[in-house]
């Protein structure tokens, strides 16, 4: 039975950063709402410069929004940002930890931020070292930690004072496989054992991996939101990638697009430039391959590759934007103004 | 459905919940020096070259300088203990501005803090600390220098002098941290306070030495407040409404003094207030 309460609600926020004139103006988010479920493992998923960074920002009381309203667990952030800090984890997506102290004096201020007592805090320092493995480490100083272990540093470090909610902003970028394997294992292991895990990311597999729902972000906004396997499975038929030959041409590749686009049980043709004129199918049912090949081969074409998959996330990704999440990266890389953003996030 | 999860701890009581924050805050700030004592080692080290050569440099000046006929190393010891612990507290957002740009801020900002108070609370007692140290040490030299001690009632006097001025300027400093860009900017601001001040003070010359708009200035200074009460201890006057300093608009005693440091002190406390709040709108 689905646990349909939301613990996180956020209500058409809007945030812009820089000048007070519209031109220079960056829309952040634009009407961003958002529920996620109490228990479950939500996945943020959108380009750099979607907007997951701020909203995770208003979430934690760092950032007030422009507009908007913002709830966890019934409380509302604004008015009373001290109980929501309680509810929440946060682990920062730029690691700050003090170089000079180590991982166990940093666990310890952390404790005391939250006003824990001395006992109940060591024993939960016990259990967090234990569970993210940090013993060999924990009494070095930080200023020696690699990334991944600044990471686990960073993630029990909010996880000490076992917040009802988790929010983690990019938890595993530029992580050795180990190390994200790892995180991967506890965020689940939280999740099993009842707490609600946010994490935005712009790794597709990662979202796919651990997320039970997922919202993708674009622009400021929402543009899908649900389980990954639901919002796959509403996609519906299989993705077929096929090329006749290694390298094709623009006129070849058309002309086996016109002959395949009207082959019963094929719903969707298009020529993909960028991966040397391969043509991208979708169809309806495996038997529909079969037909492919026959086709083919009465034309005189032959078969380079004919790949067949599922519906991917990236393949979601692509229905509700338009673009693949690649290109979505390369396009806001040039419209972002990271000087206004660095100075909000101070 | 139960959840199973520990709810919100019962509140405990400010003062508990105040005191834990701002001495985990101060613990962290120890343990930096501890591990990077070279602020220490300058910070002692400076006041008595401070001492040494200003004590040279004006070894010889005429009989008539100073009231009372005291020789310049006595007069000078208060000036250096009070520029040594203003330029402490000036100091103290530095490792705030710092903490801000490399996001470990947002560390304490995320943090249901009682109060936001216990970050200057904690910069309050670690510089008072580090001032006191140096003030003693300034006092160790000036004394075998021949430039005299306050005595006992006297290091009492020069202990809540301290306390008050270092307040109301790490206060200051802090509340700049939190309200320029970066950096670069508090530098600059620094820069531009510190000496300055020290001049514009009876730090280094009496106020009967100065041009009439210069005592003007010397007079309105907080600099002057603390350090004509530390002046009139090491003279043996540790009187509280004794007259310490004849001022163009009046006389002033110690007591008026430290009340004006008091109220400057409260003044910039919540001045600087909603500037720690400012993120939460």
């Amino acid at each position: 039975m689905e646990r349909l309460e939301s613990v996180i609600e956020l209500q058409q926020l809007c945030k812009r950063y820089g000048g007070k004139k519209a031109a220079t103006a960056v829309v952040a988010l634009d009407n961003l709402s958002l529920q996620v479920p109490a228990g479950s493992l939500y996945g943020l998923l959108g380009p750099n410069g979607a907007g997951k960074t701020t909203a995770l920002r208003i979430l934690c009381t760092l950032l007030a929004p422009d507009s908007g309203s913002v709830r966890v667990g019934g409380v509302d952030a604004l008015a009373e940002p001290r109980a929501v800090r309680r509810l929440l984890g946060y682990v920062a997506q730029e690691v700050a930890i003090d170089k000079i102290l180590t991982g166990r004096e940093l666990l310890q201020l952390q404790g005391d931020l939250y006003h824990l007592v001395p006992a109940a805090r060591n024993r939960r320092m016990d259990e967090l070292i234990e569970l993210l493995g940090m013993a060999d480490w924990i009494d070095r100083r930080c200023g020696s930690y690699s990334g991944g272990m600044r990471r686990r540093l960073d993630l029990a470090a909010g996880l000490l004072h076992s917040p009802q909610v988790l929010v983690l902003d990019e938890p595993t970028v530029g992580l050795d496989i180990e190390s994200r394997a790892a995180i991967w294992s506890v965020l689940r292991q939280l999740r099993d054992g009842g707490t609600t895990v946010l994490l935005s990311s712009h790794y597709l597999e990662e979202v796919d991996a651990l997320a039970d729902h997922l919202a993708i972000i674009e622009a400021g906004k929402v543009i899908a939101e649900g389980a990954p396997a639901v919002l796959k499975a509403a996609l519906g038929g299989d993705r077929v990638t096929l090329r006749v030959r290694e390298f094709s041409d623009a006129e070849e590749a058309e002309r086996v697009r016109s002959l395949l686009h009207d082959c019963a049980g094929v719903r969707q043709v298009v020529v993909n430039r960028a991966q040397g004129y391969s043509l991208n199918l979708v169809i309806e049912h495996d038997g529909v391959v079969e037909q492919l090949r026959r086709q083919l081969a009465a034309a005189d074409l032959p078969v380079f590759a004919l790949a067949q998959s599922r519906p991917s996330l990236d393949d979601v990704y692509l229905q509700a934007t338009g673009r693949t999440l690649m290109d979505a990266e390369l396009a806001v890389a040039g419209s972002r103004d990271p000087k206004a953003e660095r100075k909000a996030s101070m | 459905m139960t959840t199973t999860l520990p709810g919100p701890q019962p509140e405990a009581s400010a003062l508990a919940e105040i005191s834990q924050e701002t001495l985990a805050l101060t613990r962290r700030l120890f343990v930096q020096l501890q591990r990077r004592p070279s602020t220490l080692v300058a910070g002692v080290l400076q006041p008595l070259i401070w001492l040494v050569l200003f004590g040279a440099l004006f070894a010889k000046a005429p009989a008539g300088l100073l009231p009372g006929g005291i020789s310049y190393g006595r007069f000078l010891g208060a000036g250096v203990i009070v520029f040594t612990a203003f330029s402490a507290a000036l100091n103290a957002g530095l490792p705030l501005m710092f903490d801000r740009e490399f996001g470990f801020l947002n560390r304490l900002l995320v943090a249901p803090l009682r109060s936001r108070s216990s970050i200057v609370f904690a910069s309050v007692l670690y510089i008072t600390t580090l001032s006191l140290v140096q003030s003693l040490a300034i006092m160790g030299t000036a004394a075998l220098l021949g430039y005299g001690w306050p005595g006992g009632a006297g290091l009492l006097l020069v202990l809540v002098t301290l306390l008050l001025l270092v307040f109301a300027v790490t206060a200051l400093s802090l509340g700049l941290a939190f309200a320029l860009p970066g950096h670069i900017e508090l530098i600059a601001v620094i820069f531009v306070a510190n000496l300055p001040l020290l001049f514009a003070s009876t730090a280094l010359a009496p106020l009967s030495f100065m041009p009439a708009w210069l005592g003007w200035l010397a007079a309105l200074n907080p600099l002057t407040f603390a350090i004509e009460p530390i002046r009139a201890a090491y003279a043996g006057q540790v009187s509280l409404t004794a007259v310490v300093l004849e001022a163009p608009y009046g006389q002033l005693s110690s007591a008026t003094c430290l009340g004006v440091l008091a109220l400057l002190a409260a003044g910039l406390f919540l001045l600087i207030r909603p500037l720690l709040d400012r993120k939460l709108t």
